[in-house]
């Protein structure tokens, strides 16, 4: 370990003091401190995206004897990691107080999650791999049964757990097979093994639990089946959270060791991919057709959202992955702010979930009806929001790498899906109003509803912020 | 024009507008007015602004004028391209008449949430005009598939009873078949590293590739013309959307698709056209005689005229793929002339709609005892519709003729069963509504038009005439853009492809 190395963890050093001391001062504070300690970790956050942003070198480095790695890819990564992170936190501020679940441990979990997540995004080995996801896993499972006197709520953590643990399971016995078989575990040293023309049957069996493993966090197809119970069960902020940051890490890893070690057998993973996307567009498209519960709802259109990305990587090519993270930038500002819009979603003091309730809200609240209207076509992939340009990068890449099949029955099933997002826009806009939302908006949860509908409807006037760094991101990964 | 933006300003000023409307606040009454009249304040100066495009327009030029072009997303080779050429122009200015028209004539039929409306009008107009100008293919795609969100908004928040399954009915029909054009225009893409569309009508595709994007632009522009069969979307669109809305789909929204065939289908897949003209001829040949005979059997005014505009664009279709000089022009005149057409006949009908808020056939007769300037305008539009001469409705179908003539005789006779069977059902539904012995009690004390309605028609009336007794007026502006149209496809062409639609999908 040298000073070099100590640079480049920065940011993740940052976070992991932080995130002990405000533990410490957590418990000698008076108890209605949440608050002060919440806006802490966006500090700490903010610090951190400081440090992504301008200290940590650009170039690729590795360091701890390859254990951690830096490049133009994990830092995209990580800026988005911490956006959402910071966003869903900020929205938690007056929700866990409204709802007695003000303890300081919320905002500490999360955080701690958040270097969970960093730590994946940069894992150059298959156990600092694990590592990663354990810790971002961990803080989660706790987060989703926060309210632990609701029964819905344990039931989320419970499930969640159970299943989690269970792919975690499979990603480790898929990492031990690769190291039998390959020799090695870090990713360098995959990548070299793994270009002969002679796989052995072993890495191909490993390849496939790790890739069930990684699939399961991010809820592709077949391996969704956590996700609408613990999407429903969770605190609305917690399901925030997870709809953002902890997709962008999976994807980030999923990418990464997709196309890094694993990158000599796209043969063996391509297939795997292929079907995993195609699944789960079509199941988010048709299952979220008859879903009531605004936060189910949200739960298939992310495993929808998911497949859509998956079209980029399927690919396998620069362009799929550019793709691939033009669509997760953009996801997650449109998730973000569906969120905000549904936590906004309060009636005397309490939360309402059905879709219902939204009826005639373009009367009660237009502004808060025309920007939750500009997320539902944004993810319908109208243009000219920025879904749209989602789409159409994955597609091309699709395109390109002459996956005809695949683009056709996405494009077609994102017709279907079109269907559910517009209905919501039905309820607000032509059905009669019933009584309005509480006002006003928490002012956390109004400042992310306005950057994300900045963000989603002024993309396509300057594109290339978000074009430009997915650019350096993806060559990153393919070297000349 | 030095550098001044005239494109972008006549595109982006309605947004500009309906941004403007969307900060106004207070007492309702007032933001009603208000929005009223910023509404039609920005429409007539958008349209003050085209006249002068039409003025300023170079007609003995083929090329793309007025040219505006601003790096946009470099790495994906799309430009921010704005131009016209004579084929987009009149389109430009039919979208520019018409919207001022819409904002009059729903003064005071729509009188729930005026600002919302004004502004899904106001973003209609700019998406409609976008569509026309741009010269990218995506910023192309943009303002088409944009147009959906003020539709969708305007025939389910301000339609009839059955808005909604109308609403929800043609927005899947038309993303259903835009998302395929989306693919397409990848494709086109990945083979010509650019979406500029002047850079692509002179990319040569390879046949095979032309066949499969052929066929997933013809799925967009065909539900949009709209061709039967995928025509059914449209009679509910009709039946259920606000007087205006109605106008604004017969006029310019179903242009959208024949100016797609243009634009794209003729010029930059000229093999793929050519495989596929039978098609095209034997869809128009059904529509023009099946939604004849379907209207026939209507009994709401909407929907007979709905219907009667599926016919009406099957003579268009039919002409554009003759690629004759004729064919083509009268397409283009045919196309312009219904727009005119069908959102006068629309007005008509909004006009009694307001007064008797019926839209059935039987609930009227005898009309011209207490309405006389309404008989007599609604008659100028009949005779316009079934394509009286001196009325505009005649040139381009007669041209049509004579271009399907020049291909086959049997095409051309089984086109001119649609001038007999169009008067059938126009001249029998203006017996039914204005003759007859005016005997229903609800009916004897309705007024005449109003100066606003007058103001209304009165333009309307001007261009059905003008279009009818002088239409080189209008035929000029895309003349020589035609004749080079026509000239690069038969040259494309002259060199042969020996695909076949077997060969196509390798049978």
């Amino acid at each position: 370990m040298t000073g070099a190395d100590l640079v480049i963890v920065l940011p993740e050093i940052a976070i992991a003091i932080a995130g002990m001391v405000l533990l410490l001062l957590g418990t000698f504070l008076p108890q209605n401190s949440t608050r002060l300690v919440t806006w802490l970790c966006l500090l700490v956050l903010a610090l951190v995206l400081v440090l992504v942003w301008s200290v940590v070198p650009n170039a690729r480095i590795t360091a701890f004897g390859g254990l951690f790695i830096t490049d133009q890819f994990s830092r995209f990564m990580k800026l988005l990691v911490l956006m959402g992170s910071g966003f869903a936190m900020a929205m938690s501020l007056g929700y866990v107080e409204r709802e007695h679940m003000a303890r300081y441990e919320f905002p500490l979990l999360l955080l701690f999650a958040t270097l969970g997540m960093m730590l994946m995004i940069s894992a150059n080995d298959l156990i600092a791999l694990y590592l990663g996801l354990e810790m971002q896993s961990l803080a989660l499972y706790v987060v989703a049964a926060f309210r632990r006197e609701t029964v819905r709520s344990t039931e989320a953590g419970l499930k969640y757990f159970v299943l989690g643990a269970l792919s975690s399971g499979m990603l480790l016995y898929g990492a031990s097979l690769v190291y039998g078989f390959a020799g090695t575990t870090g990713f360098d040293g995959l990548a070299v093994v793994l270009k002969g023309d002679e796989i052995s049957a072993g890495v191909v069996v490993g390849l496939v639990f790790v890739a069930a493993g990684i699939a399961f966090k991010l809820a592709a197809v077949p391996f969704h089946m956590w996700t609408p119970d613990v999407y429903e069960g969770a605190p609305t902020p917690v399901t925030a959270f997870f709809a953002a940051a902890p997709k962008i890490a999976a994807m980030a890893l999923f990418a990464r060791v997709l196309l890094g070690p694993f990158g000599g057998l796209i043969g063996q993973w391509q297939q795997i991919v292929f079907v995993l996307s195609l699944a789960s567009m079509l199941l988010g498209a048709f299952a979220a057709i008859n879903q009531s519960n605004i936060k189910r709802l949200m739960a298939y259109s992310s495993i929808g959202n998911v497949g859509y990305a998956l079209v980029g990587l399927t690919a396998g090519t620069e362009q799929g992955l550019r793709g691939v993270l033009i669509y997760m930038a953009i996801y997650l500002f449109m998730t973000l702010g569906t969120f905000a819009c549904i936590l906004a979603m309060r009636r005397q003091g309490r939360m309402v979930e059905q879709i219902a309730d939204l009826a005639g809200l373009s009367k009660s609240n237009p502004m808060l009806a025309l920007a939750f209207a500009m997320f539902m076509f944004s993810m319908a992939g109208i243009p000219p929001l920025a879904g749209f340009f989602a789409k159409y990068f994955v597609f091309l890449a699709a395109i390109q790498a002459h996956l005809y099949f695949l683009a056709v029955l996405g494009v077609l099933s994102s017709v279907v899906s079109a269907y559910y997002y517009w209905r919501i826009v039905r309820v607000m806009y032509f059905e009669d109003a019933v009584e309005g939302f509480d006002r006003p908006l928490d002012p956390t949860v109004a400042a992310v509803l306005a950057v994300s509908t900045a963000v989603i409807t002024l993309f396509i006037f300057a594109p290339e912020v978000i074009l430009g760094g997915a650019h350096l991101a993806a060559q990153s990964l393919f070297p000349a | 024009m030095n550098g001044f933006p005239l494109l972008s300003a006549i595109t982006f000023l309605p947004l500009a507008g309906a941004l403007l409307l969307l900060f106004i606040n207070g007492e309702p009454a007032l933001v009603a007015r208000n929005a009223r009249w910023v509404a039609l304040w920005t429409s007539l100066i958008t349209l003050i602004l085209s006249i002068y495009l039409w003025l300023a327009f170079d007609r003995n030029s083929a090329e793309f004028q007025f040219l505006e072009r601003v790096q946009w997303m470099r790495d994906f080779g799309m430009v921010y391209q704005m131009g016209v050429d004579g084929i987009s122009m009149p389109f430009v200015l039919l979208s520019a008449v018409l919207t001022p028209i819409c904002v009059l004539a729903s003064w005071d039929a729509i009188q729930t949430r005026v600002k919302e409306y004004m502004i899904s009008f106001l973003v209609l107009e700019t998406m409609m005009i976008g569509t026309f100008c741009a010269l990218d293919f995506v910023a192309f795609y943009v303002f088409f598939e944009g147009v959906l969100i003020p539709m969708f908004l305007i025939i389910g928040i301000w339609g009839g009873p059955r808005r909604i399954y109308s609403a929800f009915k043609f927005f899947l029909y038309t993303l259903t078949g835009s998302v395929l054009m989306m693919l397409a225009i990848l494709a086109m893409y990945v083979s010509a590293g650019t979406t500029d569309i002047t850079a692509l009508i002179h990319h040569q595709f390879p046949p095979q590739l032309q066949i499969w994007v052929w066929l997933a632009l013809f799925a967009s522009f065909a539900v949009k013309v709209p061709m039967w069969p995928v025509h059914t979307w449209l009679p509910d669109a009709h039946v259920e959307a606000p007087t205006a809305g109605s106008v604004m789909l017969a006029g310019v929204l179903l242009k959208m698709g024949g100016y797609g065939f243009l634009r794209f289908s003729l010029p930059m897949l000229p093999h793929a056209s050519e495989v596929f003209t039978p098609l095209i001829f034997t869809l128009s040949v059904v529509a023009v005689i099946y939604t004849s005979f379907v209207a026939l059997a209507q009994e709401d005014m909407k929907k007979l005229i709905a219907y009667s505009s599926v016919a009406h664009m099957g003579f268009v279709t039919a002409g554009m793929f003759t690629i004759t000089q004729q064919g083509l022009s009268g397409g283009m005149f045919q196309m312009l002339s219904h727009g005119v057409v069908s959102s006068a006949l629309f007005l008509c009908v909004g006009v009694v709609y307001d007064r008797m808020h019926s839209r059935e056939i039987a609930t009227y007769g005898g009309l011209v005892y207490r309405m006389p300037i309404y008989a007599a305008v609604f008659m100028v539009f009949t005779m316009a519709s079934v394509g009286l001469p001196g009325t505009s409705g005649f040139v381009g179908e007669f041209l049509v003729m004579i271009g399907a003539f020049q291909v086959s005789t049997w095409l051309a006779a089984l086109i001119t069963t649609g001038i007999i069977l169009g008067p059938a059902y126009m001249l029998w539904l203006y017996r039914r509504v204005i003759f007859g012995r005016l005997v229903k009690e609800e009916l004897k004390f309705l007024r005449d038009l109003s100066p606003r309605e007058v103001a209304v028609f009165a333009p309307l009336v001007l261009l059905v005439l003008w279009m009818g007794i002088y239409p080189t007026s209008f035929s000029s502006v895309y003349d020589a853009s035609i004749v080079n149209l026509m000239e690069n496809y038969k040259l494309a062409l002259s060199g042969g492809s020996g695909i076949t639609v077997a060969g196509a999908f390798g049978l």
